[in-house]
């Protein structure tokens, strides 16, 4: 138990440390870039006095380590600074966005990994066979694929000939459940088919791993029944891999919004974010990167966290 | 391990061919893949099993035998396949045989005992639920009865703790009690064949003994029938009733234990039989010799573990002192020490007078090139992209700077030193050799370096016994050819007595016993050295029964003596 | 006819139909981008007619929204793109490999520091630090090549610090050490030879990721500057035709597809040639 809670102990430490070398990285991106936010926003008819001013009133005459440190604190509690181009606070911009895109990535994500893990198991079990070929030919194609060409064949087969499912993913506040869980179809299944793809080729390399395994053949050979073999034998050690797997494509899918959300008009962070950049609009496209990275380096803390505790050799330690 | 070893001397007469047959396969044939071909590799093999017989299958490897074992369960592994003959198991034709009637046998009715038995547990499960696994979910009988029943069995096998060893997990037993667990785990179902796939190569030759003597005991005590596979024909020997010796997926010749040993027809059996008598003729044991190498109070460790506990000795010029020991005794390290590769805590190595750096970067060029090394593996020795011409020539380009014309013609020379024909290898590459040959090419490239000292760090572990008997003729021929001094690292101790003219015995970082070959292998013994030469199978049929009663009646004196003392 | 030739032409005969597609797309995709101003019918930024003029029309792929001809700047896409994505790649796998190297057989202390560096790079999501930094340095051509090619670099680096290290620690490479070798002897003779069919395999799987990279930051606008012909960002120019139910976008999403599905089949196949693949 011991060992189990070190290892743990060590992966978050681990975690932190990564997260903290990213925020630095943030950090320092805006530091390179030649002016600050006072000289963004007053940009004509002040006084040199009142930019003085206003940078001591922000702290931008403190030195760079104390503002890190302050930025650090501050975005910790939910304060992310203005914006550059319309002077609003950036915890507003992003809280219904930020919403929205994990709207749209947890929808994907109920339906690709049911969706993924029962195909890959399967294409696992039945190794070879005809459905195995299919399955990977189509799992190939779809990793092949961008993600806008997917968007783009549904929406033009969907909204356009058929006329089913809007094209365009507009939604409010006061957009219902049922009503968003329509309007975010087909973005969803966009985002479905690409992550299904990776988790399933994933799942199935795997369980093959697995199958291989001399305890596997030990099992036929004491005559194991299939149902038995895969429920007794296979899974408690499949648990591991497949815990993996499932949290490294869920951080996959978060990220991968991005290019989603443009393709939709869908009002998440991701297009917000690419907005701010085009514009760069430093302030933004800090906080965006800063929340992405968290749920990033988050999501695959779990996995690892996941795979530890899984893991039948640690939980009996010798 | 008392009272039971009546039973084993009744056993040791050869008995059980004239009872009713249990498994019958007859034109066997077996076939693997690579690449999209199949290729045969079992020929049309016919082989019985009598009801309680031990059948011994015995050969080199790819000689088809585990492969064979396997079919015995009607399974073929991935990239294998039965492609013809059949497989009666007690009237019921395995080979074509629904998976559903094949489900019906394994487990309950045969059995199998896989090599590794660390690989072959499943982790996540205790020992006792996957021991149990086949009489509850197979065969049906109620838990508590199987419980009662396993715990019967481990205290059969001699396990530690019966009543609660089969509480643990797979990794919490040690490598021995693993495989006397699974053992266990193949007699739970009460088959009536089992079958034992090289159970005991994987061990140590202490460990090998208990694990024999657990295994005998037990198939005697049920009466049942098995097939026991091995490379080892000592091993065999004290197991079976009758042996088939095999040789490239055929039957070279079958018969009652005692037969084979005695009177065995064909070359091959009889090459087998005689293996491990060759002995080398030892020159007079002088204490004039000169010393070429010298290890003196070397410690030494991984990271905290100490591994070298300071230990002292010499190699002296044209002679060969061999250092034995069972895994983790350390004797690996002291090639590592010496060569370089890990700096020893304290103590030194002395190359003739001088001090050796102790890191092999801090070398000379020349001090490099006296000390040369040859590997267990081969396969892993040699580059596969290089051919024998650039395996043999970079030391010579390297420390002796011939050029093309002059390496040419040493390559050649060396090749046919090592009893290679130059034409035929030199531009082969190392995947396009056999293993001895590819030992042999290893040998020559430390031979191109003109070193007086080689590190033969078990060179033949990995070679099929007869291919190994010719590396160590090859080895003694050289050296007095040469004037080489060997270092001879092994844990194999016959043989060690066929080319060490010195003997080093280690145990846990220490070195327990030192002498001349004739010293240690000659009564006196030491304590542990007589333990390590008395575990080594002899080619008798009644070794391991008489090895065992020797160790009984001596525990029997030794107690005797202590209450008596008391 | 050269050795090396006619074995290739053996390998090609058993090639499987799914490799001779690959192998097909691939060629078709290579002659197309060198032979490009040859091939085509109007120059790269020509507006030649009517603006959304649909597919098989009096223009093969029909026209984007300016009238340019979309076959033509297909064809130059192929020059662009393909041409970008091989020097991402090729500078990716130059720095990956390098440094892999360097940590496969250097000291453990060497290797640490570099794949700790590896680590953290690895642990930020690569779109989202491509961002950030396109947003600094300003969205260039030649910042997005650094760019990607520095955080592709950290995949070919894992890779080749794994399959280095599996040799490295192998008796004959050892052997090559206690023989006096330099580090450089010994990563050219004993460890480069034995890795280059999973690097070369590599190599293969990171182009068609920095292709779909390129593709997609292209999309986004951030990538591949206009008027420049290129897949990604024609998909994006053309997005606003498709609500008229005119097909132009998929033309160039499907041109992306393609070729990596392409260069993806050629890579098992190797793999399978190389019996790296079991199946």
């Amino acid at each position: 138990m011991i060992q189990i809670v070190r290892l743990v102990a060590q992966r978050i430490a681990l975690g932190l440390f990564t997260l903290l070398i990213v925020t630095l990285l943030i950090f320092l991106a805006v530091e390179l870039l030649p002016g600050d936010f006072v000289d963004a926003i007053l940009r004509q008819g002040r006084t040199q006095e009142s930019v003085e001013v206003l940078r001591r009133q922000i702290g931008l005459d403190q030195p760079a380590y104390v503002r890190y440190f302050s930025w650090l604190t501050n975005a910790a509690q939910g304060d992310l600074g203005y914006s550059f181009s319309n002077e609003r606070p950036v915890s507003d911009l992003i809280g219904n966005r930020l919403y929205n895109t994990f709207f749209l990535a947890g929808y994907a994500a109920a339906m690709a990994v049911p969706v993924a893990l029962t195909f890959g198991i399967l294409a696992a079990l039945y190794r070879n066979s005809v459905f195995d070929r299919v399955v990977n030919i189509t799992a190939l194609s779809a990793i092949s694929s961008p993600e806008f060409l997917a968007a783009y064949i549904l929406i033009f087969v969907f909204s356009i000939q058929l006329g089913w499912l809007p094209s365009l993913a507009h939604i409010a506040i006061d957009t219902s459940l049922w009503e968003s869980l329509k309007l975010l179809f087909l973005p969803a299944v966009t985002l479905t088919l690409v992550t299904v793809a990776h988790m399933m080729r994933m799942t199935r390399a795997a369980i093959i791993n697995l199958m291989t395994s001399p305890y596997i053949e030990m099992a036929l050979l004491k005559g194991v029944g299939p149902k038995r073999l895969i429920l007794r034998h296979a899974l408690p050690n499949a648990l591991s891999p497949i815990v993996n797997v499932v949290a490294m494509n869920l951080a996959y899918l978060v990220v991968g919004v991005v290019v989603v959300e443009v393709v939709f008009v869908y009002p998440g962070l991701g297009q917000l974010l690419v907005d701010s950049v085009s514009k760069r609009d430093m302030p933004v496209v800090q906080a965006g990167c800063l929340v992405f990275a968290v749920t990033y380096i988050g999501l695959n803390l779990v996995a690892d966290i996941l795979s530890i505790i899984t893991n039948p050799r640690l939980l009996n330690p010798s | 391990m008392h009272g039971t070893v009546s039973e084993f001397g009744n056993r040791a007469q050869g008995n059980g061919t004239s009872r009713a047959a249990i498994l019958e396969m007859s034109g066997l044939r077996l076939e693997a893949c690579s690449v999209d071909v199949w290729t045969p590799i079992v020929h049309g093999i016919n082989l019985t099993v009598h009801k309680g017989e031990v059948l011994g299958l015995i050969g080199e490897s790819g000689a088809g035998k585990s492969t064979i074992g396997l079919a015995a369960l009607g399974y073929a592994r991935d990239g294998c396949r039965i492609s013809g003959g059949s497989i009666l198991f007690d009237g019921t034709d395995l080979n074509g045989c629904t998976d559903k009637k094949l489900r019906n046998l394994r487990g309950k009715r045969i059995a199998y005992v896989a090599q590794s038995a660390a690989a072959a547990f499943n982790p996540a499960h205790r020992i006792i639920d996957q021991c149990i696994e086949v009489p509850v979910h197979m065969a049906g009988r109620r838990r508590s009865q199987a419980i009662k029943d396993i715990k019967r069995i481990f205290g059969l096998l001699q396990l530690p703790d019966p009543e609660s060893i089969g509480d643990r997990y797979p990794h919490q037993l040690s490598g021995g009690q693993l495989q006397r667990a699974m053992v266990a785990m193949a007699m739970a179902g009460h088959p009536d064949l089992i079958v034992f796939d090289e159970p005991t190569t994987a061990l140590d030759v202490t460990t090998q003994i208990e694990v024999m003597a657990s295994i005998r005991h037990a198939v005697e005590h049920a009466g049942t029938a098995a097939i026991y596979v091995s490379h080892d024909l000592a091993v065999v020997a004290q197991m079976a009733h009758r042996v088939m010796v095999l040789r490239h997926g055929a039957v070279v010749e079958e018969g009652e234990v005692g037969a084979i040993l005695h009177d065995p027809r064909r070359e091959y059996t009889k090459a087998l039989v005689s293996a491990r008598q060759t002995s080398h003729a030892h020159r007079p044991v002088d204490t004039d010799d000169e010393v070429i190498i010298s290890v003196e109070d070397v410690r030494a460790s991984y990271g905290k573990s100490p591994v070298l506990n300071g230990i002292n000795f010499e190699i002296p010029r044209q002679r060969t002192v061999a250092v034995v020991g069972e895994s983790g005794s350390g004797k690996s390290t002291v090639a590592r020490v010496i060569t370089g590769l890990l700096p020893p805590d304290r103590g030194v190595v002395r190359y003739g007078k001088g001090i050796l750096p102790s890191f092999y970067g801090k070398r000379t060029k020349d001090e490099l090139r006296q000390i040369q090394m040859v590997y267990q593996m081969p396969d892993t020795a040699l580059n596969p992209k290089h051919s024998v011409r650039d395996v043999i020539g970079r030391p010579l380009e390297f420390y002796l700077g011939l050029d093309k014309v002059q390496r040419e013609k040493r390559i050649r020379e060396l090749l046919s030193l090592i009893e290679l024909d130059p034409d035929e290898f030199i531009d082969r590459t190392a995947t396009e050799l056999s293993g001895g040959q590819k030992q042999r090419i290893c040998i020559a490239r430390a031979l191109a370096a003109e070193p007086s000292v080689i590190i033969c760090d078990e060179v033949t572990s990995a070679l099929d016994q007869l291919v190994g008997e010719e590396i160590i003729r090859l080895l003694n021929d050289l050296q007095s050819r040469l004037g080489l001094s060997y270092l001879f690292i092994s844990h194999d101790l016959a043989t060690v007595r066929a080319v060490a003219d010195y003997v080093l015995v280690m145990r846990s970082g220490d070195i327990v016993d030192f002498g001349s070959t004739d010293a240690i292998f000659n009564p006196p013994y030491h304590e542990y050295t007589e333990l390590l030469l008395s575990s080594v199978p002899e080619m008798r049929q009644d070794w391991l029964y008489k090895l065992l009663q020797d160790r009984d009646n001596k525990k029997a004196t030794d107690l005797r003596k202590r209450i008596a003392a008391t | 006819m050269l050795p090396i030739m006619q074995s290739s032409l053996k390998l090609l005969k058993t090639a499987p139909p799914t490799a001779f597609l690959g192998l097909t797309i691939l060629t078709v995709v290579l002659f197309a981008g060198v032979f490009a101003p040859w091939i085509a019918p109007y120059g790269e930024t020509d507006v030649v007619g009517a603006p959304g003029l649909s597919i098989g029309g009096d223009f093969l792929f029909g026209t984007d929204q300016i009238g340019r001809d979309v076959f033509t700047r297909i064809l130059y896409g192929a020059r662009n793109t393909v041409g970008i994505a091989l020097l991402v790649t090729a500078m990716a796998f130059f720095i990956g490999v390098v440094f892999g190297l360097i940590s496969a057989v250097s000291s453990r202390w060497v290797d640490q520091v570099l794949s700790r560096l590896v680590d953290i790079l690895m642990a930020i999501p690569p779109l989202i630090l491509a961002l950030l930094i396109l947003t600094i340095a300003g969205t260039s051509v030649l910042n997005m090549v650094l760019v990607i090619a520095v955080l592709d670099s950290t995949r070919v680096f894992r890779l080749t610090r794994a399959v280095g290290m599996n040799v490295a620690v192998l008796e004959f490479v050892e052997l090559a050490r206690l023989r006096g070798e330099g580090t450089w002897w010994i990563v050219r003779h004993e460890i480069l030879p034995n890795i280059t069919a999973p690097l070369a395999a590599e190599f293969g799987l990171r182009f068609c990721f920095v292709f779909l990279f390129i593709s997609a930051l292209s999309f986004l606008g951030l990538g591949i500057q206009p008027p420049t012909a290129d897949w990604g960002s024609m998909v994006r120019e053309t997005s606003t035709l498709i609500s008229f139910g005119i097909a132009t976008p998929l033309v160039p999403a499907i041109c992306i597809a393609l070729l990596t599905v392409g260069v993806n089949l050629i890579v098992d196949w190797f793999l399978y040639q190389s019996g790296m693949r079991k199946e």
